[in-house]
């Protein structure tokens, strides 16, 4: 287990290399400058401006100079748009987004997994029907509709909760709902699948066969491999709810990474996007790891790092 | 039996427990989360009672450094904490009032100005505020290696552009002196009889010498001065925290030499966004006065909450560039064409719905300056024009783009111009929505045939809305000179009677509107909502208004 | 079991996975009708939209005028017919949808796979690739993408027009969302990717494996007939929940200038700008919000009847 664990930190550190080069060469793609503006500067301030950030050094220049960075001094830059650091945005931001993924991974399964554990179970009768409708809210009604309407009728018609804002542990709950709701849909129909598959199975008539009763069954024994695709599906999905938050983050003004992704992007500022991405790509790396363990841990016929 | 129907004849219950565990760990959290600081009076009434302010402040600032940065929301945050040498007439537009100089003197041709700095100055660290101060931050501005981009605001003062662009080293050069810790004296290139005003731009304000050259050398760029620790202002407030995206918070001043009239005891500015987001916050009382109003709820408002919304004219116009290197638009012929069928009254009442006004010419009118009037809708010349140019009935243009931003705004005012060139001389223009940083640099490089645009001003002069125009100007992007215009502008710059200067700026104006490189649609207008709390808040076209004359007073 | 039920007592001859699956399918009530609605949808979309009111029309002064004959479902806050635009904008949207998740699901399937069967180095180096792809910001691809195909597919959608004389418009817009279709395809993939190894880790034990094995298939043969078969559950049901995804998706990009360019439409941008007008107008969102909801349900119960008709190990009765 450990050398499998090694290995794949190893590899980890391969892929967030490849990520880097991928990512830098794309940055440099896009058109437009970090010091584009509205009240257009003149050419002899731009070229100060890029001094400054060592950004008319040579491509190659720039490219190393950032992953010295990087290793020698832990420094991910500093933003070409906000006067601060890059370490200190994601500093700052990154356990806002955490603790938001966090609550809403949690209501997603803890939502998700029942409905879709009971769908099976219950397969074709209304309890199906009715769960499966309920789980598709979160893909019918999108987070730019039930942000606004859930900021409506329980904050405004009434008063619970704030608006916006991130200032009392109250004000995690409505963005939560609001950004695990997809996941919530896709982990109530992941597991609705995963469980019909391991229903059918043998070993799960021979179950029944001894007259072990249904709740055990199902818990005991059909749980651990019906869960498969929605672990599958969780170590990816945490980290998108990480990345992908920017539309909950602006209707909730959420102080989180999300928007990093976009905003850093809209202003062409390399040193944060790249640090963003960077950062993501190593929980990328840490989460699909631990998915890929548990689901060694949840059937014990999938021999890991073999052959 | 078979096996489905052993499922279907199970007892539920039990399953039901083990499924529910879950759910209900879930719920149970949500609950504690959400009795947790349960406090029954809202934002606003906790604020008001404090007396801080909150105000919506759209984004995150790019800074805080009044040397570095350019931007209305910075400027917010900027003129809390610092003061210039005159600050803005809280009800007046183009008045000033005293700030760091306590009076001002010009010499007969408005040339050289005298500053008298008030005594008891201070910074909020408690170390005085003089000249030197002034003169540090003028060189600083203008030292090239900080690369600001608003330096040019200084450009008025002699030699402050040659410094700048690096053809003397030589500070001394530059039109600026102190005599005395408590005297500035400033040498223009010419007359200038609104200096006072430019004065009030924060490119003028001052910054502390001995705290920024704690952290870095004079032309340094990005330095830590500015950090919430080790910050130093002169203004009436003080940087307390700053949490990005989250919220910036300002507190009063003890240390600033008016602080017994500061009304408020601090403000908190919170960078949203979602403007929609921000009018559901005002509904629900979470903070006192909002940076906008989305369009579709400017009705909703004034619906709902009459006594809030705030309509108010600002100095900007709104207005369409011609590439006139295009071929379609060398014509100026063609160009008056498109802009006379913009109906623009039916812009302003269905797309835009902010209550703008028309533009009739290009400079938003104030004060002495009125409006030119020869932009209006009429479809028929128009259609007259067109021919004349070799068009008849839009026959033999070539194909037509429409660059534009990618705002929801900009894609229905853009998709309603659209349809009004179609129904009245016939042409199909093409939309082309571009994410911003795109389209700034499409725009830039003129690789358009129309691009929206607008320009805001950035003091009370038209000039800030003409000198634009020139040959390769920065910000002119439309290929468009003449040398009669140019000629126009270089004999205001020697005039110092405002009389003659308006009028030649009008004849300049009338000029540029005759060729009609741009086809102006609206003046702009600020829609906001602001709390029945706040007291002493007055209209100012600029909308630079100065924090200390505001008190927070809970109405009833 | 009851030897009466049984089709090889009847003496019928072996039926194929997918025969048997489509006899099945067949006798799913909701699947058919959610089949039936998801093609009516079609037709509306693609059939019917062009007897409606021209969707560009702006009528300034009609803005959200109610039903009427000549506006079914009124009018928008351009005065535009919402109807018009709603299924005009279902032809991008569906079109979006399908073309991208079949893409998506055809890419994914066979990588995911290949890689959980194959196992050790292979596997290693696919999912490290997928890990490298997911961590890729999107939006900068398809700025990029954008930038760089721009005079591509300029150049191409003139050769459709003159060549095939395809409708100028039509052509423009299709050619309009080359850059997200493009994206799409290269990242729309990794997740599923990621579910159906799983199932395949798991599969590749079993016994029908070995016996395939024993009986000298090849690894080819093993992978596409009998492995994949076995993990069209999850997938058919991921491939449902995609669908809506990339839809949704080509919503948010357009927040930022890039997929349909105005005054075109689609689901996801008449639901996106309905939004705006929540306290307002509601109908703005409700009508195209309803029309999306239903063909996604319609989608999610039709996904689960071919999940149902394909599981080969239902019971025959």
């Amino acid at each position: 287990m450990l050398r499998f664990i090694t290995n794949r930190l190893l590899q980890g550190i391969i892929v967030l290399i490849a990520l880097y080069t991928i990512t830098f060469f794309l940055i440099k793609a896009m058109p437009g400058d970090p010091f584009t503006g509205e009240k257009n500067i003149a050419e002899e301030t731009k070229q100060l401006m890029r001094e400054k950030y060592g950004l008319n050094e040579s491509v190659f220049h720039q490219y190393f100079l950032y992953l010295k960075n990087v290793f020698t001094e832990a420094s991910l830059g500093i933003s070409t748009s906000k006067a601060h650091s890059v370490n200190e945005m994601i500093g700052q931001s990154f356990p806002v987004s955490c603790i938001l993924g966090l609550t809403a991974l949690s209501f997603a399964i803890g939502l998700g997994v029942p409905i879709g554990v009971a769908s099976a179970v219950r397969k074709n009768s209304w309890v199906d029907y009715s769960g499966m409708a309920l789980a598709m809210i979160g893909i019918c009604v999108p987070a730019f509709t039930v942000g606004p309407l859930l900021q409506i009728m329980l904050s405004m018609k009434i008063p619970l909760f704030n608006v916006a804002g991130w200032e009392t542990p109250r004000d995690i709950i409505l963005p939560a709902i609001t950004l695990g709701l997809v996941t919530t849909a896709y982990i109530a129909r992941l597991t609705r699948s995963g469980m019909l598959e391991i229903l059918s199975q043998d070993y799960i008539r021979t179950a029944h066969a001894k007259g072990l009763p249904v709740s055990r069954v199902v818990c005991k024994h059909a749980l651990r491999g019906g869960l498969l695709p929605a672990v599958a599906y969780i170590g990816p999905a945490f980290a998108a709810l990480i990345s992908g938050s920017f539309i909950v983050e602006t209707i909730f003004q959420v102080p989180g990474m999300g928007q990093h992704f976009v905003n850093a992007t809209k202003a062409r500022d390399p040193f944060l996007l790249q640090g963003v991405v960077l950062f993501f790509g190593l929980l990328i790396v840490i989460m699909n790891l631990a998915a890929d363990i548990l689901t060694g841990f949840l059937n014990p016929r999938v021999r890991l790092g073999q052959e | 039996m078979s096996f489905p129907s052993i499922l279907t004849i199970a007892r539920i219950p039990k399953i039901r427990k083990k499924l529910l565990k879950p759910l209900q760990g879930v719920l149970a959290v949500i609950a504690c989360l959400s009795l947790w600081s349960c406090d029954s009076r809202s934002s606003v009434e906790v604020a008001t009672d404090k007396g801080i302010l909150i105000m919506g402040n759209s984004s995150e600032p790019k800074g805080l450094d009044p040397h570095v940065v350019s931007g209305v929301l910075e400027n917010n945050i900027i003129r809390s904490l610092f003061e210039g040498l005159v600050i803005e007439h809280h009800s007046k537009n183009g008045e000033y009032l005293p700030g760091v100089a306590e009076t001002v003197e010009r010499d007969e041709n408005s040339t050289v100005w005298t500053f008298h700095l008030r005594k008891e100055a201070r910074w909020s660290d408690g170390h005085p505020l003089t000249s030197e101060d002034f003169m540090f931050s003028f060189e600083r501005i203008l030292t090239p290696s900080l690369a600001s981009d608003y330096s040019f605001m200084l450009y008025y003062i002699k030699g402050a552009e040659d410094f700048h662009k690096g053809k003397t080293t030589d500070f001394s050069q530059v039109g600026v002196s102190a005599p005395d810790p408590h005297t500035l004296v400033v040498k223009l290139l010419g007359p200038l009889p609104f200096l006072p005003e430019i004065t009030k731009h924060y490119t003028w304000f001052p910054v502390p010498k001995h705290i920024v050259l704690k952290h870095g050398k004079i032309g340094e760029p990005f330095t830590d001065w500015t950090k919430p620790e080790n910050l130093v202002c002169n203004g009436s407030f003080k940087l307390k925290s700053w949490q990005i995206n989250d919220h910036i918070e300002v507190e009063r001043n003890p240390e600033y030499w008016d602080a017994r009239n500061v009304g408020i005891n601090g403000i908190r500015f919170l960078p949203i966004n979602n403007s929609y987001t921000e009018t559901r916050m005002f509904a629900s009382n979470q903070l006192h006065i909002t940076y906008r109003v989305p369009p579709e709820m400017i009705a909703y408002s004034g619906e709902h909450y009459p006594k809030n919304l705030r309509t108010e004219p600002w100095i900007g116009t709104y207005f369409i560039r011609c590439n006139v290197d295009a071929k379609a638009f060398t014509d100026k012929r063609v160009r008056k064409a498109f802009s006379m069928t913009i109906d623009q009254k039916s812009i302003i009442d269905n797309v835009t719905l902010g209550k703008q006004l028309p533009a009739t010419g290009l400079v938003p009118a104030f004060g002495d300056y009125p409006a030119s009037t020869p932009v209006s809708f009429d479809p028929e010349t128009a259609k007259k024009l067109l021919a004349e140019a070799g068009y008849p009935n839009g026959e033999g243009l070539p194909d037509i783009e429409f660059l534009t931003t990618d705002q929801d705004s900009a894609k229905a005012l853009a998709e309603a111009l659209q349809a009004m060139w179609l129904e009245h001389l016939g042409v199909t223009v093409k939309i082309r929505q571009l994410e911003w940083t795109t389209y700034l640099d499409t725009m830039f490089k003129q690789e358009y045939d129309l691009a929206a645009g607008g320009w805001i001003g950035d003091y009370l002069d038209p000039l800030t809305f003409l000198d634009m125009w020139i040959e390769g100007g920065g910000n002119n992007r439309t290929g468009w000179s003449n040398e009669q215009f140019e000629a126009l502008l270089d004999k205001v710059q020697q005039t110092g009677d405002q009389a003659t200067r308006y009028r030649l700026l009008k004849e300049a104006e009338d000029l540029f509107l005759e060729e009609r490189p741009v086809l102006p649609i609206y003046w702009y207008t600020r829609n906001y909502l602001i709390s029945e709390d706040v007291r002493g808040w007055n209209p100012l076209i600029l909308d630079n208004h100065p924090y200390k004359f505001l008190k927070l007073k809970a109405a009833n | 079991m009851n030897a009466a039920n049984n089709s090889l007592a009847h003496g019928k001859p072996g039926n194929s996975l997918w025969s048997d699956a489509y006899l099945r399918l067949r006798k799913n009530r909701l699947a058919l009708a959610s089949f039936w609605f998801v093609m009516l949808m079609l037709a509306l979309c693609f059939v019917a939209a062009w007897f409606c009111p021209n969707p560009d029309k702006i009528d300034l002064e009609n803005k959200f005028a109610g039903s009427s004959v000549s506006h079914l479902l009124g009018t928008d806050q351009l005065g535009r017919d919402i109807f018009a635009r709603t299924l005009f904008g279902g032809q991008i949207s569906l079109l979006v949808g399908f073309v991208a998740t079949t893409l998506a699901i055809g890419i994914g399937v066979v990588i995911g796979a290949a890689s959980g069967y194959a196992g050790g180095r292979t596997d290693a180096v696919l999912m490290r690739g997928v890990d490298t792809l997911f961590a890729i910001p999107f939006l900068v691809v398809v700025i990029v993408l954008q930038v760089v195909i721009a005079e591509w597919t300029k150049d191409a959608s003139g050769w459709v027009v003159d060549s095939w004389g395809w409708d100028k418009k039509l052509t423009s817009r299709i050619a309009n969302i080359i850059p997200l279709f493009i994206a799409l395809g290269l990242f729309g993939w990794l997740t599923l990717a990621r579910i159906v190894r799983a199932q395949v880790l798991s599969l590749k034990e079993q016994e029908f494996v070995e016996a395939a094995k024993a009986l000298g298939y090849s690894r080819f043969r093993i992978l596409f007939r009998h492995i994949i078969p076995n993990t069209l559950g999850p997938t058919v049901v991921y491939a449902t929940l995609t669908v809506p995804g990339f839809i949704m998706y080509e919503a948010t990009q357009s927040y930022l200038g890039l997929g349909v360019e105005a005054p075109n439409s689609s689901w996801g941008i008449l639901i996106r700008d309905g939004a705006n007008f929540l306290e307002t107008e509601p109908q703005l969102l409700i009508i195209p919000g309803l029309f999306f909801s239903l063909t996604l349900l319609a989608l999610n119960f039709l996904g689960d009847g071919l999940r149902d008709a394909l599981d080969v190990k239902a019971a025959k009765d």
